[in-house]
């Protein structure tokens, strides 16, 4: 599997001007990105993940060449985005979760009839992409409409449509989860996975949601203050991290710690219970066993925040 | 340059599809472009009715000044006009979806609310011209043709290039956008009346600094055989493409340079 | 509503007091595009000002006009674009902007007038632009060219209230294409039509004076003489009696018909909103 994205040694700072008084400017650098290292396969679903500004958009702009890097080495699919822009941009989709890459106005339809001739895709392709796409993502009910009438998650799919229609071999996705609901969170990551294994597009997904990640990628990426803390699996992430997930649980009446396998009891308050357990571990035996009691009133859980998991590991 | 001009036109063909759909519309807001660009030339035939000769030109002569700059910059606000509007496009982040795509960004800048109904303008300019044409005592012959059709394409080309520079301009100074208007319809203002009536350091201004003169003065001395009033070389007359050409490059080096540094920013 | 009490009188102008500074403050944060706007005007003055050199070298007194007086008239007509709104926008963007959001409707919920709030703001706007985008085109015209000033301090005083007469009848007329928003949502097009009409007949291309009889008299039954004609025949006028109050009088008159339109077409914007509920 030969690396379709290399990255070494990839630097971009920034220079903030900040009023200081009426007439004295501050002027210091921000390194929003510091140094980054990585080669990703094709057909690799890597997952890029940091707390907000570790320099994950800034990354994805200078691999798919809207920013020019201050330092270091940049080749996508053997080209350097920088300097061959419009080349590099037949073989990338981009889907910006905050911005639409669609045409406001227009039917969605007309989108993409714009973009199947901006790219050049050869008509009978475009007639399949567009039939698979539409089925997958179910935008048949939406194809005439303008994209300012549609939902914010019709509007997302219909983004990703847009980015598949010309067979893109990377596929970047920017915050793609953001203001979804849940279900339309699942099946979006269902999408993605299928895509990546049946297609073999390589997929590079930004987010600061772990579940995201942990739903379609195999590898994940962890940058914070410009710099990867890590690379690697999720299991290695959790072991690595520390990171523990947290079953809430509320009981009829106070009692003693409760005795289930695999977890520890972290805290008591009265009559609830917070049972942690490792972040990779399936909640489900723990939740079953917790079923089985009679003083059971109500549970929940929660996930480890990726600002506890990157401390942790920081802190290492 | 071919993906430019290819991505223009499939671009542009879909906003002007997507106008044609609202087709009353499009219909009214040509029309009113129509009516706005008459008003011009309304206050030029106002004011001749109190004087037969304005700056030394009658008023056939100098419609065929004032048909030749709008011509120009109705042409050039149509292709690029939109040019002018980057600043906007960097700030509601439209500008990184377009780098995203195969084609280069003025191209993409430019036909990105293309609007058909500009074609008012170039109309009304068409409409003068020819009442111009028949009007105005003009010696024709073939190289008075050749250079009239010139004149007016190099315009187009002139004015072109300060709206791309106008655009350009807005990657620095971003609020600032409107100076740009100073020199398009400024620009297009002060070429309607004969340059006679402007002081000499302004004349040299507009050809040697920003050539707006080229687009309709020093050909229409040519067109209407007279004199340079100022005593400037003759062949200034026949260098339209020449200030065309050359001004073309600088602002395409400017524009160049504001893309460079926008993605060297990102702000 | 109760009786009116010095309170509440001292209440509502500190509120519209307030407004007006927020309508000053709110414009003056944006001083690129106004360094950009006084640029623009300067230009445009210099073409102008010849333009009419020109003209008035050809025919001396044309109009009743000296060339010092044509040439105030044109530097005066530029530093009065921005504040009586001569290219449309303000009020006219900001409803129609508050109508695609749906937060129009919340603007005629409010107890105190709609047309009231934003004449306020408008009036400040109106003062900043009239400081920042119109003097420096003025200083810059005095400069350049031997402009016509009054000698009496009173003409002053009048024009300024012309000036501040002609700001609010440029409102007036923005405020209701505004409104239009409430019912035909895309006012572009109505907008273009009204600012064709205030650059030609409010006598900012050709002064009216210039214009033939009958154009003259269909100018003079129109309102926008009022942004540009009136306030600067105010200025040129050697008399502050009997030539100025007509003057005056036409833009109160205006003022009056506009804002009692302005007024009404508010009340029936309440009625929609209320039927139709926003």
């Amino acid at each position: 599997m030969s690396a379709i994205i290399e990255v070494d040694d990839l630097r971009r700072t920034f220079v903030v001007r900040r009023r200081r008084s009426r007439l004295r400017r501050d002027r210091h650098e921000v390194h929003a990105v510091d140094g980054v290292s990585f080669e990703i396969g094709g057909g690799e679903a890597v997952g890029y993940i940091g707390p907000n500004g570790a320099g994950k958009s800034t990354t994805v702009k200078m691999l798919t060449g809207i920013l020019v890097p201050t330092g270091g080495r940049l080749r996508v699919a053997g080209l350097d985005p920088s300097a061959r822009r419009t080349e590099l941009a037949r073989h990338i989709g981009v889907v910006f979760g905050q911005r639409t890459g669609l045409w406001w106005d227009l039917p969605l339809r007309d989108s993409y009839e714009l973009l199947g001739r901006i790219y050049r895709v050869p008509r009978r392709t475009y007639d399949v992409n567009l039939e698979r796409l539409v089925d997958l993502l179910d935008l048949g009910p939406l194809l005439e409409q303008p994209v300012r009438q549609l939902s914010l998650g019709q509007r997302m799919r219909g983004d990703i449509a847009a980015a598949l229609l010309h067979d893109p071999r990377i596929l970047y996705l920017d915050e793609p989860t953001i203001g979804l609901d849940v279900v339309s969170k699942a099946k979006l990551r269902q999408f993605l996975r299928e895509l990546n294994a049946e297609r073999n597009t390589t997929i590079l997904l930004t987010t600061h949601d772990l579940v995201d990640i942990e739903q379609v990628c195999r590898r994940v990426m962890v940058i914070d203050h410009g710099r990867l803390v890590f690379d690697g699996g999720f299991e290695q992430l959790h072991r690595e991290g520390g990171a523990r997930r947290t079953v809430v649980v509320d009981l009829a009446a106070p009692c003693d710690p409760l005795d289930v396998p695999g977890v520890t009891v972290s805290r008591i308050d009265g009559a609830r219970q917070w049972l942690s357990l490792p972040a990779g571990a399936s909640a489900a035996p723990v939740v079953a066993a917790l079923g089985r009691r009679d003083d059971l009133v109500d549970l929940s859980i929660q996930e480890p925040a990726i600002e506890d998991v990157i401390t942790s590991l920081y802190s290492r | 340059m071919v993906d430019a001009v290819r991505g223009f036109a499939i671009i542009a063909g879909a906003w002007v599809r997507s106008a044609l759909s609202y087709r009353t519309s499009f219909v009214i807001g040509t029309l009113v472009q129509l009516v706005i660009t008459f008003l011009d030339f309304a206050a030029i035939i106002i004011m001749f009715g109190h004087i037969e000769a304005f700056g030394g030109f009658s008023i056939s002569q100098i419609a065929l000044l004032y048909a030749m700059s709008g011509f120009a910059l109705g042409a050039a606000d149509m292709l690029v006009g939109n040019a002018e509007a980057l600043g906007r496009r960097i700030r509601d982040g439209s500008f990184d979806q377009m780098l995203i795509r195969p084609v280069p960004a003025l191209a993409q800048v430019a036909a990105d609310r293309f609007a058909l109904r500009r074609i008012g303008r170039i109309a009304q300019s068409g409409v003068v011209l020819t009442w111009a044409i028949s009007a105005a005592p003009i010696d024709w012959s073939v190289a008075r043709v050749v250079v009239l059709a010139g004149a007016m394409a190099c315009g187009a080309v002139i004015f072109c290039a300060v709206f791309v520079m106008g655009g350009a301009f807005q990657v620095f100074a971003g609020d600032a956008a409107e100076v740009a208007n100073a020199f398009t319809y400024g620009g297009n203002t002060l070429t309607q009346y004969p340059l006679t009536i402007y002081p000499s350091e302004l004349v040299k201004g507009v050809t040697f600094i920003v050539p707006i003169a080229f687009v309709n003065w020093y050909p229409g001395l040519f067109v209407l055989g007279m004199d340079d009033p100022f005593g400037l070389p003759g062949w200034l007359q026949f260098a339209s493409p020449v200030a065309a050409v050359a001004f073309v490059v600088v602002a395409a080096a400017f524009w160049r340079t504001a893309i460079r540094h926008y993605r060297s920013t990102g702000s | 509503m109760g009786p009116i009490s010095i309170d509440r009188v001292r209440g509502t102008a500190g509120l519209y007091g307030a407004l007006v500074v927020r309508g000053f403050r709110r414009y003056a944060t944006y001083r690129a595009a106004t360094v950009a706007g006084a640029f623009t005007n300067t230009v445009f003055g210099v073409i102008i000002a010849y333009t009419y050199l020109a003209l008035w070298e050809t025919r001396p007194d044309l109009g009743g006009y000296g060339v010092a007086q044509a040439l105030t008239f044109a530097w005066v007509a530029q530093a009065l674009i921005a504040p009586v709104g001569l290219f449309g926008g303000f009020i006219i963007d900001d409803l129609s902007e508050r109508v695609r959001t749906g937060a129009a409707a919340i603007d005629l919920h409010r107890p105190v007038s709609l047309l009231g709030l934003r004449l306020a703001e408008d009036v400040g706007r109106a003062a900043y632009h009239l400081l920042a985008r119109g003097l420096p085109p003025m200083v810059v015209g005095a400069v350049l060219f031997d402009l016509a000033w009054p000698s009496q301090l009173s003409t002053w005083v009048l024009f300024a209230l012309s000036v501040a007469l002609a700001v609010v009848v440029g409102f007036g007329l923005r405020y209701l294409l505004g409104l239009l928003a409430y019912w035909i949502i895309d006012v572009q097009g109505p907008a273009w039509v009204l600012v064709v009409l205030q650059l030609f007949f409010s006598g900012m291309m050709l002064p009216l004076v210039v214009f033939p009889d009958w154009l003259r008299t269909v100018a003079d039954l129109l309102p926008f003489r009022c942004l540009i004609q009136i306030p600067i025949d105010v200025l040129l006028s050697e008399d502050t009696g009997t030539a100025v109050a007509p003057l005056i009088g036409v833009q109160l008159l205006w003022i009056g018909f506009l804002l009692g339109a302005g007024g009404a077409l508010t009340r029936f914007a309440v009625r929609k909103v209320v039927v139709q509920g926003g």
